[in-house]
């Protein structure tokens, strides 16, 4: 009994693995039909609601498993119960498309649980393989999730372009983690840090080559420039709820494990890896501010306008201070609330059975139905940055850790960029305003409408020093557990 | 090092003296036989009447879930063999790991059974 | 030893030059066959590097199941290869002007900073040895389960992922297949399977629904 509490840092996720397969077993079991379906989803949100608790209730100090290769500490239970949020998040905005695209299976939610224990390990990860394993668990799941509509042509292809650009992307990962284990002869986090930090690390050729490669892995999973050319098209052919998850938690995971294996392995070869973060984050910048002026589709918008969110986050990286650490935190929590609101509203653009998905057809929502109107008009001026907003303290605390950290360029070139997204954000607001109605969408169902109502009180009070003050200390102290 | 590469040494002869023979078949003819070709005689004989089409054709998709299924479960006892060797040494702990390993893959297992994945139509 | 070194060119060898004529061979059928050779040599390479077990696997998982999975694949899709050498030949100028120049960059570091393996090698670690009198597949087992549990299990997740949507993608049901249900026929008692019916004289009996369906 004795062996099984040293085990209770990983019950989160052994809840979630067993709980997955126990429905699993409840979905093969039960009858084939989509009520069966439903329940289990409502199920696994159960589920996910446990595990957040779980994760609550821990105490608040760092603990270490299984050798070293899994750590828990206050980083980790910060972004785990973020990716709880997304996953939840999505959940909830699937049960309803799902009825209505006949897609309603078991399955889809067991994925999900799945993908999510897979998440919370690559959180936990202190060691290359705990990476890489968690990160295909994570990935397995989302390539199935991404192709679960198999008769629409463009799920399959968004399932098959993910997949085949994912496996590129972890044979490249899986590339670098083997220089790095062949020039540090180690797999754990703390003993590459040891060896990297010795004064000639900067000479070793093979572990920076090593170091580079990883990091290519990792901006293809959070979508980087260069490494987004997948993001555009999966998000637009992928159905809407999973494009939604894609868009919340595995990007919150991804740059979690960013941050940890940069901060806790690579402290020593820090001079190296920003030149790569800075670029990435002003490439990632331009392009999701530029590349999304032109886009007709919704997904396809919101896929460039996660890019460039992803390239403001890196910009606290980019700074390599503790602020700049806490400010990625912050702007993580921002963001990922902001995507799932932003989503239920394009879930909620319905016409009888049919999905909208072109901006056109927002035309005049204000006159046919002001409150959605009103909350994408809200989400959209957040995700722009427009104060007093949470998108705007957001961008804050981002531009004001890199100014601290000398990076006068690389706000400036925050700013512009995202004066530049403030364009297309603002468009979609007076489409909706100005111009004239088109039909009037289906009613939003209250599931869509909990998540809009949620999204838009958190961006309204997150100015407000009590809620804003808490997720901000929260964050300084989960960024101070890494080393930042 | 070398003692074990050793033990292998019978199988390098076995593969070479398989080499040799196959070879020594197929070239064989080559030298000996008496070869007269005729376009007649070289070309595809179909019952009577000319090829149709191409004698390869798509495979059921089915084969491929089979397939898949089966690698999966060859992975899966491939994890079988180390744990067998190195039984003695890694106790009751090491046994019950491989059991919980073996009971997540049988929930897999039973899942594909229910669906009807092992049943051809 | 000359033995070895003999053995490692023989695989060394074969290995690549199977692994060019995968790229090579016009028929993907022979493309297959070709790398299911590779990995026969890669096989053999792990045997000399004293890695029995990954040689063993190799042979089990990649010849054994992943080629077969290859050449199902490669049947199941109908490919034109008259369309995929025109895309080649179209592409073929612009492939050889960026593999030249990454050959000139090569070059250039390799004439600017020479060949030197002597910092890359300086910091690395000092790797265990390997114990001798345990035979390799022991030594693992020593380690999977117990030290590496947490991966092991991580792995047995990953593969019941994979399960899961190998089904989800790729299995469909026909419509209206009869199946045999040995339990349904077991269960059958003759007041279930036999119905006596009067039939009175100079009329047609008409069949009830029940029992017509097993």
């Amino acid at each position: 009994m004795s062996i099984l509490v040293g085990y209770a840092p990983v019950l989160p996720e052994i809840l979630l693995a067993v709980g997955a397969m126990a429905l699993l077993m409840l979905g093969a079991f039960g009858p084939d039909n989509e009520k069966s379906g439903e329940q289990i989803t409502w199920l696994a949100l159960l589920l996910i609601v446990a595990a957040a608790a779980l994760i609550v209730l821990q105490p608040p100090k760092t603990e270490q498993l299984f050798e070293g290769a899994f750590v828990v500490d206050r980083f980790s239970r910060f972004i785990k119960l973020l990716v709880l949020l997304g996953s939840a998040g999505a959940l909830l905005l699937s049960v309803d498309y799902l009825k209505k695209k006949r897609l309603m299976k078991f399955e889809y939610a067991v994925l999900v649980l799945l993908s999510t224990v897979g998440m919370m390990m690559m959180v936990s990860a202190n060691d290359l393989i705990a990476l890489y394993l968690g990160l295909e668990l994570q990935s397995m799941a989302l390539y199935v999730l991404a192709s679960m509509q198999r008769e629409n042509l463009r799920s399959s292809e968004a399932g098959l372009k993910y997949f085949v650009l994912g496996a590129l992307a972890s044979g490249m990962l899986l590339y670098g983690a083997s220089l790095i284990y062949g020039f540090t002869g180690s797999t754990s986090f703390p003993v590459i840090a040891g060896v990297a930090q010795a004064h000639d690390a900067a000479q070793n050729v093979g572990l920076i080559v090593g170091l580079v490669f990883l990091l290519v892995g990792l901006a293809f999973k959070v979508s980087a420039v260069p490494f987004h050319m997948w993001t555009p098209d999966v998000y637009e052919g992928a159905p809407t709820p999973v494009t939604a998850f894609f868009a919340s938690a595995p990007k919150i995971a991804a740059m979690a494990l960013l941050m940890r294996s940069l901060g806790v392995a690579f402290p020593g070869l820090e001079p190296q890896w920003l030149q790569i973060i800075w670029f990435v984050a002003i490439a990632s910048m331009l392009l999701g501010s530029f590349a999304a002026i032109g886009q007709t589709n919704i997904k396809r918008l919101m896929a460039y306008s996660s890019i460039g969110h992803v390239g403001f986050a890196l910009v606290g990286l980019a700074a390599g201070t503790h602020e700049g650490a806490q400010a990625v935190l912050i702007y993580l929590v921002i963001y990922i609330v902001m995507t799932l609101g932003t989503f239920a509203c394009i879930l909620s653009m319905r016409r009888g059975d049919e999905m909208i998905e072109e901006i056109d057809q927002l035309s005049g929502l204000a006159q046919t139905n002001l409150p959605m109107a009103f909350t994408l008009g809200m989400l959209m001026f957040s995700l722009a940055g427009i104060p007093p907003l949470a998108g705007f303290f957001a961008k804050l605390y981002v531009f004001s850790a890199a100014v601290q950290a000398g990076l006068f360029p690389l706000a400036v070139i925050g700013v512009l960029a995202s004066v530049v997204g403030a364009y297309y954000y603002i468009r979609i607001v007076l489409i909706m305003f100005v111009k004239d109605p088109e039909e009037k969408f289906a009613p939003v169902s209250g599931k869509l409408g909990f998540v809009m109502a949620a999204s838009l009180v958190f961006i309204f009070v997150f100015a407000t020093p009590f809620v804003g003050g808490l997720i901000v200390d929260a964050a300084g102290a989960a960024a101070k557990s890494l080393r930042f | 090092m070398t003692q074990l590469l050793l033990e292998y040494l019978p199988i390098a002869v076995f593969l070479a003296v398989a080499l040799a023979i196959a070879l020594a078949m197929m070239i064989a003819p080559f030298i000996i036989a008496v070869r007269n070709p005729d376009p007649e005689k070289v070309s595809a004989y179909e019952c009577g009447f000319d090829a149709f089409d191409d004698a390869r054709m798509k495979f059921d998709v089915r084969f491929y879930l089979v397939c898949l299924l089966f690698i999966i479960f060859d992975l899966e006892i491939a994890f079988l063999f180390p744990w067998a060797a190195a039984f003695r040494d890694i106790g009751l702990f090491g046994f019950w790991s491989m059991i919980i390993f073996l009971a997540v893959l049988t929930i897999g297992f039973i899942y594909e059974w229910k669906k009807g994945a092992l049943e051809w139509d | 030893m000359t033995l070895i070194a003999f053995f490692f060119y023989v695989f060394a060898v074969l290995c690549i030059a199977s692994a060019a004529m995968v790229i090579i061979a016009r028929n993907p059928v022979h493309a297959v066959l070709f790398l299911i050779l590779a990995f026969f040599n890669a096989a053999g390479l792990f045997v000399l590097l004293g890695a029995e077990f990954l040689a063993m696997l190799l042979v089990i998982v990649y010849v054994g199941a992943v080629a077969v999975l290859f050449l199902f694949v490669v049947m199941m899709l109908d490919v034109d290869f008259a369309e995929l050498k025109a895309g080649f030949i179209k592409n073929a100028p612009v492939g050889a002007v960026v593999g030249g120049i990454v050959l000139v960059e090569l070059a250039l570091l390799f004439i600017v900073h020479g060949f030197d393996l002597g910092t890359a090698g300086k910091l690395q670690a000092a790797t265990p040895p390997i114990e001798s009198g345990i035979a390799n597949t022991e030594a693992l087992g020593r380690l999977i389960y117990t030290k590496y549990v947490y991966f092991f299990q991580a792995s047995g997740l990953i593969l019941l992922v994979a399960m899961i949507g190998a089904i989800v993608l790729t299995l469909r049901h026909k419509e209206g297949v009869k199946r045999q249900s040995i339990a349904a026929q077991v269960a059958r008692n003759p007041a279930t399977a036999v119905e006596v019916v009067k039939v009175p004289s100079g009329s047609a009996i008409v069949p009830s629904s029940q029992g017509q369906n097993s």
